[in-house]
């Protein structure tokens, strides 16, 4: 890389925020998944000035700028796709701006922590929904870049739900804002959606204004446990029929519970094909704890061999702790594992199972499959070694095969994690030339060089 | 930390499966220190990880950038809990700098290590211009004169981390075998730790004079050699070695039911020493017998019955958890257990307490501005609770703190927490006649 570009950046972000040494671009390679590349040059902003004089000079220079969070995305998005470019890192625009109690909104800066802001708005009996499973260790930033979801986002709805307004370095180096504190806004285009799960492509996102509500003072968690996998899905079915809204419902197959029991020895049985966690939170402890109970009795209806409801706030922390291990204790059994995050509608999540457990078999590697049964999200997540080329080449075909499960039943590719990398080959297949070509409109309307995120989505 | 020990410093190459495994999830970075104080990748498990994995995969040299990442890792094992896959990256980073040193290795490691601090006596010797400087009256002059001022800041924050030191070495004073206060219940062997009884020598007295009060008759043999923590820390596995080898040696020919420490540092090295052995059929199984005996000071007498102490303590007090207590021996319940037997001790629990306090055995010395940005924070929170009275177990921690509290005025005074329960005894004994806390007491600064 230029040496001028280098010493232009330090004028603008001071030395210690520009990054150069071979250790540093590799710590930077990378981020949750397996996949690799290693910027030239790493810069950690802390203003949105000092971020979009950053973009007028890559503008200049012509070089390709991928924004970064803590680096926990799924779908490799945060790490460069193609050589010789700059990962700007937002880790140290970590300052909450602004909390508002009398609207119900935070305004931060977008390298914060999903889990700090959480516990701030906490403290003033606020609640911010979205929770990945990340929620400690990723931004606020690479969330909206996502639109992360999580388990709570049945009844409360993915990040997207809650961006107010957001502020955004755009690829020439103006700053956008978009939005405000009124809930209700119609006055132009919708950007916020736009750049909510734009991974970076449209523009840097600095600021965000959040929506809040208010923080539900009780909780109540059950773990249904079944024999048939059948009926687990046809209890999500009946619990949702019955008008109950739980904040979360979460589906384990049995690949996933065996692996949890094994990395954590909670003394789950590992023997029941499919279990349940479901949440139901409010204001009013009766009403909360009348809905868990109705949602074990339905699921006892429909099969379940044993339904507890968690009586302590220790028992429900061991629940929620169970289904949080999944996706590392995977790790235990295979040195690389790919996590996909398919959403389908609601009534064909066992057919979709029975049909990846079939791709199971058929290739014989192993899926582990759990998900956020409520809202048709499943993460089926192969296990392989990626140093076996004939092991990597199978994934590759099964993913291709899920994809096409999913697509099948009216489902998508990805309903949390992104696109970014590894979901770039699909992306047509799943949308369609017309939005492919709506979408690099848009793409080229406002990054006419492409040097947002390029070779990510569909660039 | 399982590590195949070849050639003469001990080259370790880590098992591919303690790196290989890594995710890459991210969750450590919520729990690092470093990585709170510079928000940088570079300076996280997981970043220090991906750099074990790519240096030796050759795909980045073990350049002294590389290694440099290595020791900037403060060793508090908070990474090594929070993996959920159980990557031990803090182990790892450890393991880099035994296979760095083994590539080029450091003389005066050899002189530090091998020579110093392997001889309680050398060490004693060391520390006599210290004890002369402080005994006839030289600090006070140098404090009255401002001749401090005089020193650069790094230098003058290493002075103010001595403790008082005692006239005469701890090891010169104590008889070899403490008889139990009335009957002898149990008898017990302690480790005389090299910082805690030469820096904090009151405090080791104290411990013992617990332990006579509840039973104990005491062997504390004075042959004892350094536990090997700093020469590990330094990557000289060999030195590690011949240390836990004379330990052990040392404590299989006295006839005691366990091995006591009050050093949070020595006490997660003992409890060790089966691991270094790892395929030595002749020394894993001593190691084992022998550190399957180690009990930390507090985990010990918390096991225990003991008298209830009749004396009060005066203040508002927190506790500290030692990462080498708390994360590598998982005793953290036991201190607090002790702290609530003391009457007048107000508790109040400490943010953040099993977080680092920038110590790490030389981080201070070694990275100046990283250690004080982490104390600053453990300051911050210390200064939430309002207490009066900061215990801890550990002689590292405590010269950090101590320096961290002088540094800021504050007028909180730093104690083990046996210390105080000894004070809560002595209290009772001297009540009456003379009414408060002498210059017997234990208690430091």
């Amino acid at each position: 890389m230029d040496s001028g570009l280098i010493d232009k950046l330090a004028g603008v972000v001071g030395k210690d925020g520009v990054l150069t040494t071979p250790e540093d671009l590799a710590a930077y390679s990378y981020d949750g998944t397996f996949a690799e590349g290693a910027p030239d040059v790493v810069v950690l902003p802390r203003s949105t000035e000092q971020t979009a004089d950053v973009m007028k000079l890559a503008a200049e220079t012509r070089t390709p700028v991928v924004a970064r969070g803590m680096g926990s995305g799924l779908a490799a998005g945060s790490i460069p796709a193609v050589a010789g470019g700059m990962v700007v890192s937002f880790t140290r625009m970590n300052r909450i701006l602004e909390i508002d109690p009398r609207n119900s909104t935070v305004f931060t800066q977008s390298g914060v922590v999903t889990a700090t802001l959480q516990a701030e708005v906490e403290k003033l009996g606020l609640f911010y929904p979205p929770d990945p499973s990340s929620i400690k260790h990723s931004t606020i930033g690479g969330n909206i870049a996502c639109n992360a979801g999580g388990p709570r986002c049945l009844k409360y709805g993915v990040t997207g739900n809650y961006v107010l307004g957001l502020t955004v370095v755009l690829a020439d180096g103006r700053v956008l804002r978009t939005g405000g504190k009124p809930i209700k806004d119609v006055t132009g285009y919708n950007l916020n959606g736009l750049f909510t799960s734009s991974e970076g492509t449209l523009g840097l996102v600095t600021e965000a204004l959040l929506r809040l509500v208010a923080r539900p003072r009780h909780a109540k968690t059950a773990l249904a446990e079944f024999d048939s996998l059948d009926n687990a899905a046809r209890a999500v079915n009946e619990v949702l029929a019955e008008g109950i809204v739980p904040a979360s419902l979460e589906l384990m197959d049995q690949t996933a519970i065996a692996c949890i029991e094994e990395a954590m020895h909670l003394g789950l049985e590992t023997d029941v094909a499919a279990s349940l966690i479901i949440e139901t939170d409010g204001a009013d402890e009766a009403t909360v704890t009348r809905e868990a109970e109705a949602a074990g009795r339905i699921c006892r209806n429909v099969g379940a061999r044993t339904v507890k409801v968690a009586q302590t706030e220790e028992e429900r922390a061991g629940l929620w702790k169970a289904r949080r291990s999944i996706s590392p204790s995977l790790a235990r059994k295979a040195p690389n594992k790919l996590g996909e995050d398919i959403t389908v509608p609601r009534s064909a999540i066992p057919e979709v199972v029975q049909k990846i457990r079939a791709i199971s078999q058929k290739h014989g590697l192993p899926i582990v499959i759990f998900g956020h049964a409520g809202d048709g999200n499943l993460h089926p997540n192969i296990l392989f070694d990626k140093r076996d080329a004939g092991q990597w080449a199978k994934v590759e075909e099964m993913v291709r095969e899920i994809f096409a499960v999913a697509l099948a039943v009216g489902g998508t590719l990805s309903g949390e994690h992104g696109v970014g990398v590894l979901k770039r080959p699909y992306f047509e297949q799943a949308l369609g030339p017309v939005s492919v070509a709506v979408q690099r409109a848009v793409k080229a309307a406002l990054d006419p060089l492409g040097i947002l995120n390029p070779g990510k989505m569909f660039a | 930390m399982k590590a195949v020990v070849t050639g003469g410093t001990g080259e370790a190459r880590p098992e591919e499966s303690r790196y290989l495994n890594c995710i890459r999830c991210g969750l450590c970075l919520s729990v690092c220190p470093t990585y709170r104080e510079y928000q940088k990748e570079t300076a996280s498990p997981r970043g220090r990880v991906a750099l074990t994995r790519k240096g030796l995969e050759g795909r980045l040299e073990l350049s002294p950038n590389l290694v440099e990442q290595m020791y900037g890792c403060f060793a508090c094992m908070a990474c090594n809990d929070a993996c959920p896959v159980g990557i031990k990256p803090a182990d790892l980073a450890l393991s880099m700098r035994q296979i760095d040193e083994g590539r080029h290795p450091a003389k005066w490691k050899q002189w530090l290590f091998g020579g110093l601090v392997g001889h309680a006596w050398r060490m004693e010797w060391a520390t006599l211009p210290l004890r002369l400087y402080q005994r006839l009256g030289l600090r006070r002059l140098a404090y009255a004169l401002g001749l401090r001022r005089l020193l650069p800041a790094k230098l003058r924050d290493l002075e103010a981390m001595l403790p008082r030191l005692p006239q005469r070495p701890l090891r010169r004073v104590l008889p070899e075998v403490t008889p139990a206060r009335g009957e002898e219940k149990r008898r017990v062997g302690f480790f005389l730790g090299c910082a805690q009884s030469l820096l904090f020598a009151r405090e080791s007295e104290a411990a013992l004079r617990v332990l006579a009060r509840n039973g104990c008759t005491v062997v504390t043999p004075k042959a004892v050699e350094c536990c090997g923590m700093p020469a590990r820390g330094y990557g000289r596995m060999d030195l590690v070695i011949k240390q836990a080898r004379h330990n052990i040696e040392v404590f299989e020919k006295l006839d005691v039911e366990c091995v006591l420490t009050d050093c949070a540092t020595c006490g997660s090295t003992l409890k060790e020493y089966a691991h270094i052995f790892e395929g030595d059929p002749e020394w894993r199984p001593r190691a084992e017998r022998f550190q399957s005996k180690v009990r930390d000071i507090c985990e010990f007498l918390a096991s225990i019955p003991l008298e209830k102490p009749a004396g009060r303590v005066e203040g508002r007090a927190t506790y500290h958890d030692p990462c080498h207590l708390r994360r590598a021996q998982k005793v953290w319940k036991e201190p607090r257990k002790l702290l609530a037997l003391i009457d007048g001790l107000e508790f109040v629990e400490l943010p953040e307490a099993d977080w680092c306090c920038g110590s790490a055995g030389s981080q201070l010395i070694t990275h100046y501005e990283t250690s004080w940005k982490v104390l600053d924070r453990k300051l911050d929170n210390v200064e939430k609770t309002g207490a009066d009275v900061l215990a801890s177990g550990c002689p590292g921690c405590r010269m950090q703190l101590q320096t961290g509290l002088r540094r800021r005025g504050r007028k909180v005074r730093s104690v083990h927490p046996v210390a105080l329960l000894d004070e809560a005894y002595e209290n009772a004994d001297r009540k009456g006649a003379e009414g408060n806390v002498g210059e017997n007491a234990a208690g430091g600064e």
